[in-house]
Order: C-alpha cells, then structure tokens, then sequence
C-alpha cells in the first residue's frame, strides 16, 4: 500500500529521552518535519516545522519552558495551544490576530513519542500494550521503503514462530514489538520495545543495536537496487485569509466559550478566587500577560476579569475577584452564589494592556486586587528572565492575594502594607526614579492610585506613552447633559443624541450592532475613530495624549464638545 | 528537471564573479538559472563568459578562442552576464562614481535558498536583534518603527524610506545605542541596494548592495558591494564586517521552508513590519516571475 500524507495511523516520531527540558527535536514523518518539544510541565507539543510568520523552522527554537521562541524575529508561541503571544517588532501591540501555528496530535506512552497526520483516529496503542513494562530500543534508521522494512522486520523471525505483522507498520516478534516510522516514501525509522526491563540495559541495546545494524546494511543494498519511489510532497496549509492582510491593531471581538468553574477559594481577606477551565478538558485559548476576559454573570451582567496565569499556562484560567462591602451587583453575585461545577460564559481573551518585552526596565506596581495582570507579566517576565520590579500596595487589615504565586517569582517583588496616602507616593516616586530610554511602568489599581501614579511619573518625566494602565471601572460621575449630533462617515447616517442618552444607545437605537463590554469607559472595546469634531472624553481609558488628538473615543460614555462629531463607523 | 527561467528573469544581468577574482587565461566555472556556465578574463582585464561544455575550472584557456560569448558587463567591481537578450543599461548606483567612496567586493556566499529569500531577508529589519545580536540589533530594542514604502513606476524599482532602527553599534566608534536610518531599493528582481546614515559624515550615506546569481530555484550565491565613506578602516576589516554579517544570516536563510518564496500573500503571515517584503511579493507576481518563487496559483 502506499504511503499517504493524510495516514491517519499513530506512529512513534521519538523516544521519551530525545526530549530533555529546554530543547527541540526535528522529528519527521510522511514527509513532513515536526518541531517536537516539552514544556516545562511535562506537555509534549508537535507542531509543523515552521514560523507561521517566514516560515523558519522551528526546530532551531529557542525552548523557554512554556513558549518557544522562532530565531528569526522571535515570535513566541504558547505550550498546548501554538498561539502567538509577541511579535516584538510591535512590542506595544498584542498581536491582535489569532495567529496559531499548526500543530498535530501527539502521545506520549511506553518510552515513546506518537504522533498522527490528523484526529481521525484516536490513540489506542497496540494490542497488548497497557499494563505491560516497556522498554525502548535505540532507533534505527533506514534509507528503504516502510514497507520493506517491515518485510525485512518480519523475515528476522524463527521459522516455528512466524512473525505477527499488525496495524500501522508495526510487526511483534516474541517479546518484542517493532514499529516502523514512516518518514519518508524512501526512508524509516525503526523503533522497538522490549517486554520488561532486562537486567543488563547496557547490553541488551547492544545485542538488538546490532542485529538491526546488518538487518539495515541488507534492506539499504536492496533498495539501492530498486527505483527511487517519489518522495511525499507534504501540503502547508494556507493561512487564513484575515491573517494574509496587514490590519492595523483592533481589538478581537470573539464569540463566548463555556467553562467549569473548576475551584473556588478565598484567596485572603476580601479575594476570592476562581479556576476556569474548559468542559472537555482542552485547553483554553493563548492569552498575553496583561489579558483579561468578559465574564458573564448569572444576574445577566458582564464584568472584565484579569487572567494570572504564566506563558503557555492554559489548562485553566485563575482569577482573582474582590468581595467589595457595598456591592457593585458583579463581584456579590460571583462571591456569593457562583460555586466550583457550575458552568459560565467567557469572551476569548483581549489584551487592552500589551506588555512590552523589549524594556531596559520594566516597574509593575499593584494596588490591591491590581495585582492580577501584574502577577501575569511578572510570570511572564520571569520565564524569560527578563528584569522586573514588581510593588504591591495594600491597605493594612487586607492581606496580600496570590502570596505563594508571589513567593515562586525571581524578580525583585516589594509588598508595602497599610502605607498612608503620602507614603505611598513618596514609595512610588522612589521606585520610579528619573525617567530614562526604553523604561516602563505598569500600574494597575484603584482610580485614585492609578492617577497619582501617573502624576508622579508625568512629574519624574516619564512620557504618556511609557506608562501603561488599566482601569477596572471608571468611578467618574459622567456628564451625560450635552445633546449634539453624530454622524456616521462609512454608515452614511445623521443621528442625534439627547441629553440622557450614550452615544453607543443612540446608534443602537437606529439599529446598528456595535460592539461594547463595559460601557463605563473603561474596558476599550467600544474604541471609536473620530473624523471630526471635538470631543469631550469622560473615559479612563485612552491616555492624555490620545484624548488631546481628538481622533478617537469611547462611544459609552464619550459625549461632544462641539454641534457635531464625525465618526468612523 | 531544472525548469526553464521565465522570459523576465532570462532576459535579466546577473553577477556571476568579482571581476578582480576572475584568472586571466584561466577558466572558472560556475551555475547560473540551472545552466553551467565558464569563464575566464582576457588580457585585457575584461570578463568573457560562455555556455560550458566540457571546460574544467583551471584549465588553461586562451580567451581569444572563445567565440561564442555570452554579453557581458563589467560595473560595480562585478561581471555581469545574461542568458537571454540583455536590457542595454544595469540599474545605476550613482555613488560607487563618487571621488572619495572606497569601493569592495566583500565576497560571494552560497547559500541553500532561494534569491528572492535572501533579497527579502536583506530587506528585514525585524531580525536585526534576534539573527545580528549586538551588531545590527539587540534585544530589547526589538521594535520596527512604521515607515514608507512604494513601487516607483518610473524607475521600475521597490523603495522603502525612513526606515529606523535602533543598532548597538551601527559604527565601530559608536559607544552606545543609536538610531540608524536606512534606504532599501530593490531595482532588480535579484538585487537591492542600501543606503545607511554615516557616521563619519552626516550629509551622506554608507552603500551596501547585495547581488543574488541564482544558481538554480533553491539555492544562490550572494554577492555584496561596499561603497563606504570611512577614512579610518581598513578593507580587510570593513570586508570582514559583512561577512560576519552574512555569515549570521546564512544558516537562518538555509532553515527556511519552503525554500523558494512563496507569492501568495496565504502561505505566511505578515506584519506591519514586513510591508517592504509584501512590496517586493506584490512586484516579483506582477512582473511575472515564477523563477525561485512559488506564483499565486490564479
Ligand atoms: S520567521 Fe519566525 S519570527 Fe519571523
């Protein structure tokens, strides 16, 4: 039978041992190269050899634990997933597209690696095989057709035991089950297990080492007599026609996906904590640090959650949520009725808080519940041993959340509790120092904090566009008395907002579906293009010099300075 | 089987030696589009190319006797010849005329992959830090700065502007980081030339040019021009530099996959970053090349 690419069969690509921590292994079948390596928690990952982005083989990676890192312009990818996480020629920007390598179905089992050309088939391993004491051989390869090679396989047995020739190239001979890999249409590796530790492994290697060495030198003489057969010609994939353009960075607006609340424990005093993680046991999508996801609540609200989790961390999400004492109706409901099995909605993750990896110096500093994204880039920065200085303001009485998380990271971690309000900013001053080229900082925590902090850094010298932020809500009063008129550049229509009334329920009055999360400012997924006009912005999203461009706004809470403003929409 | 060159790229120049480095009398050989080509130089110092039959490289030859040439010119230090019916002019590179300019050869590099991946790659400043570290870039200035890029009709060629990047040491007396702007052309399917900030003189710029002889659809050698303004180096060390260079970026062009380039804008995904090279795609489709690239199936 020939050798097809699209073979659905499970064949054994490595052995256990070629895949130590930290490496990438170049395994091949039917053509193709896989890159093939293990995470730091043990999952082993088989993808198409190639960067997605100009296709480098990934097998000259760099294996940083929980993400591989292509050499050629460092795109990292995440364990499990193969999902981009930077791009640092746009260190600013997330990568805004799901860009996902293609990876292939893979097994680790009996000393070896497997791995299939698609799902079609699960993993069943061979008749026989559970519960048995396996132990692998060296492999050998040979420059001769599979199929030869399992005939050449199967003439090694004894004439009163005839050899039984099963599924997926693999042939049993006594105590010894042999598979063929197909690597190529002309060449294969041969890779055999042995029925239960010999005494003498040293030796035993040997003994098989040998006999397949001539068993090799016999069936190449012979193939060297025959045709050359055609090589497989592996098909890439294309990538899809939204990652083929060149879109300028906006935010992904995905479908909800259902998860099990997994675990829920007080995490300290006033945090609860959640772990999310998918129905089928499948991991969740690729995140960034700085990430956070739509949680919808069973009272019919949505609020934005940060994820915590390290690089390539995505069998479960964990987030932290605070018990506030006068309810805002989101973190009550989720603190008081949500439990471990019950089963909620999430929007795939966004990043409106991109981390740069590419900082001479990166200050994260954390007020209370804050310190979820913060905790994310720490574990991030410190995968990739990259300096970082995290504080972490709480107020006495309030313990630290996520303390042991904390205690794991290497980087420089201050906690500073019950400071007074001029204690901290004098804190916060010392620990962002005199601006300088390529520093950044990181706040994340209440309104007021993330304002002095801003004002410090403005007074220190550190321009808008190092400082990064985000709010969790918008706690300003907003003024909704202005009525003017809207105009809508790409829709071609005219409407007019009365006092009382967004922008955003304006349009969707008239029947547009537009896109919003938060609808306080905050969130940034109602970001809108300003053609004309003058705004009066009331959000807490965008930075100054973004709100004194005048060429974007929150259609939530944004409102008109001038008669009319011309949007984008 | 080799295939046979498109019309467009038979019918371009191609460098197939540094002119100094061609024995007078002497044949050398080399591949040029799949076919095997001699050569040698006259006593006048002037290139003579021909289809190779069963000429060895060191035979003694007397150029004379060569009659049936292929055209051939000699510029930028270079011999250039063609397979088909040659245009009459080569792309100009007005400042290698300049007084004060010191002109090299940097040598010529094989490489296993296609020439448009090694123009490409040429192109790229995003790789800077990863593939040049502490030379042409560093983590963790990894950023690409947004920049111009067009296609002039008149002149026929790809032109990326104000391209900025942040080198470690853009000059041997440079003590710390600094921005470096950069000029690419590429006035020739296989070629492009650089245009880099001086140090030593603000109001001009350092040339580099990169000349791929496409050997067959999946491999090529490079060949690389200097034209600098630096009173200090000497060429040994200023050759030395591009070679490092280019010895970094060669064993990353070897690892890419496919090798030849693939046209359609579905096989690979490209960033903001990469609006150069989906330029030079977008020009090598519409000139309707299919030599070392893989065309957009229509
Ligand atoms: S090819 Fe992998 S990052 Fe560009």
């Amino acid at each position: 039978m020939p050798l097809s690419v699209s073979d659905p069969t499970w064949y054994p690509i490595a052995s256990s041992e070629d895949l130590p921590f930290r490496h990438v292994y170049q395994g091949q079948l039917l053509g193709r190269e896989l890159a093939v390596w293990r995470a730091d928690d043990g999952n082993v990952n088989a993808w198409e050899n190639r960067c997605l982005h100009r296709g480098v083989r990934l097998s000259i990676g760099i294996n940083e634990g929980q993400e591989l890192k292509c050499q050629y312009h460092g795109w990292r990818y995440a364990n499990r997933s193969a999902g981009c996480t930077y791009i640092p020629a746009h260190p600013a920007d997330a990568p805004a597209r799901r860009i996902e390598n293609r990876k292939y179905p893979v097994r680790e089992a009996y000393g070896l690696i497997w791995s299939a050309a698609n799902d079609d088939l699960p993993f069943t391993g061979f008749p026989g095989a559970e519960g048995g004491d396996w132990f692998a051989l060296r492999p050998m390869p040979v420059n001769a057709r599979p199929g030869d090679v399992v005939a050449g396989l199967a003439g090694l047995a004894p004439d009163d035991q005839p050899a039984d020739v099963m599924q997926g190239l693999s042939v049993r001979l006594g105590n010894i089950v042999y598979f063929v890999q197909p690597v190529d249409a002309d060449r294969a590796v041969i890779r055999g297990l042995l029925a239960g530790k010999p005494a003498d492994p040293i030796a035993t290697l040997r003994h098989y080492n040998e006999g397949l060495t001539k068993l090799r030198d016999r069936l190449e003489k012979a193939a060297a007599r025959k045709p050359v057969p055609e090589k497989l010609s592996p098909i890439f994939e294309k990538v899809s026609a939204d990652l083929a353009s060149m879109p300028d960075i906006a935010i992904p607006r995905g479908a909800t996906l259902p998860v099990v609340v997994k675990r829920k424990w007080q995490n300290a005093d006033g945090v609860v904590s959640f772990e999310l993680a998918d129905r089928d046991g499948r991991h969740l999508p690729t995140f960034q640090p700085g990430a956070h996801i739509d949680l919808h609540l069973p009272n019919g609200l949505v609020r934005q959650y940060s994820l915590t989790n390290g690089p390539g961390d995505l069998m479960s999400y964990v987030i932290g949520v605070k018990q506030e004492n006068a309810s805002k109706g989101g973190s009550k409901v989720l603190v008081e009725s949500v439990r471990a099995g019950d089963v909620m909605a999430i929007s795939e993750p966004r990043n409106n808080f991109p981390l740069r990896r590419d900082a001479a110096r990166t200050v994260l500093i954390a007020g209370g519940i804050g310190i979820t994204p913060l905790l994310s880039m720490s574990r991030f920065l410190d995968q990739s041993r990259l300096p970082y200085e995290l504080h972490y303001f709480t107020r006495s009485g309030e313990s630290a959340a996520f303390s042991s998380e904390l205690t794991a990271l290497h980087g420089r971690v201050e906690r500073h509790v019950g400071l007074a309000r001029d204690a901290i900013r004098a804190r916060v001053s010392q620990a962002l120092g005199p601006y300088e080229f390529a520093h950044h900082v990181y706040i994340c925590g209440p309104g007021a904090m993330l304002e002095m902090v801003q004002e410090v850094a403005s007074g220190l010298g550190w321009p808008d566009e190092a400082v990064h932020f985000e709010y969790f809500q918008n706690d300003k009063i907003i003024d909704q008395s202005s009525a003017f008129d809207i105009e809508l550049a790409r829709s071609a229509m005219t409407l007019h907002v009365p006092a009382g009334k967004t922008i955003l329920e304006t349009m969707r009055d008239a029947g547009l579906t537009v896109p919003s999360s938060c609808e306080q400012g905050a969130c940034g997924t109602c970001l809108t293009t300003v053609i004309e006009g003058e705004v009066d912005h009331q959000d807490v999203y965008l930075n100054k010099t973004e709100k004194a461009s005048n060429s974007c706004m929150m259609t939530c809470v944004s409102r008109a300075k001038s008669g009319r403003l011309v949007l984008d929409i | 089987m080799p295939k046979t060159p498109d019309p467009v790229t038979k019918n371009l120049w191609y460098v197939v030696a540094a002119t100094d480095e061609l024995p007078i009398g002497q044949v050398d050989t080399t591949l040029l589009l799949d076919t095997r080509l001699a050569m040698t130089r006259g006593q006048d110092g002037e290139p003579v190319v021909w289809l190779r039959s069963d000429e060895q490289k060191g035979d003694d030859i007397d150029p004379e006797s060569i009659l049936d040439r292929l055209p051939v010119k000699n510029a930028y230090g270079y011999a250039w010849t063609c397979l088909g019916t040659p245009s009459a002019d080569l792309f100009p590179i007005p400042e290698f005329a300049e007084q004060d300019r010191r002109n090299m050869s940097c040598g010529s590099i094989g490489i296993h992959v296609s020439a448009p991946r090694a123009v490409e790659n040429f192109l790229d400043m995003g790789h800077f830090p990863y593939v040049h570290t502490d030379i042409l870039g560093a983590e963790p200035h990894t950023e690409v700065k947004e920049y111009d890029v067009e296609v002039s009709e008149e002149r026929d060629e790809v032109l990326a502007t104000r391209c900025r990047f942040v080198q470690p040491r853009a000059a041997k007396s440079a003590t710390h980081a600094m921005e470096v702007e950069y000029i690419y052309r590429v006035p020739h399917p296989f070629c492009s030339v650089l245009y880099k900030s001086c140090p030593e003189d603000e109001s001009r710029q350092d040339v580099i040019g990169i000349f791929l002889q496409p050997m067959t659809e999946e491999s090529c050698r490079a060949h690389l021009l200097q034209s600098m303004i630096d009173s200090q180096s000497s060429i040994k060390d200023m050759r030395r530099f591009q070679q490092t260079i280019f010895g970094q970026d060669k064993p990353i062009l070897e690892n890419q996959f496919p090798k030849k380039l693939p046209l359609d804008p579905r096989a690979e995904t490209p960033i903001r970053a990469d609006k150069s090279a989906i330029a030079y795609r977008r020009w090598l489709s519409q000139k309707g090349i299919t030599y070392g690239v893989i065309p957009q199936a229509s």
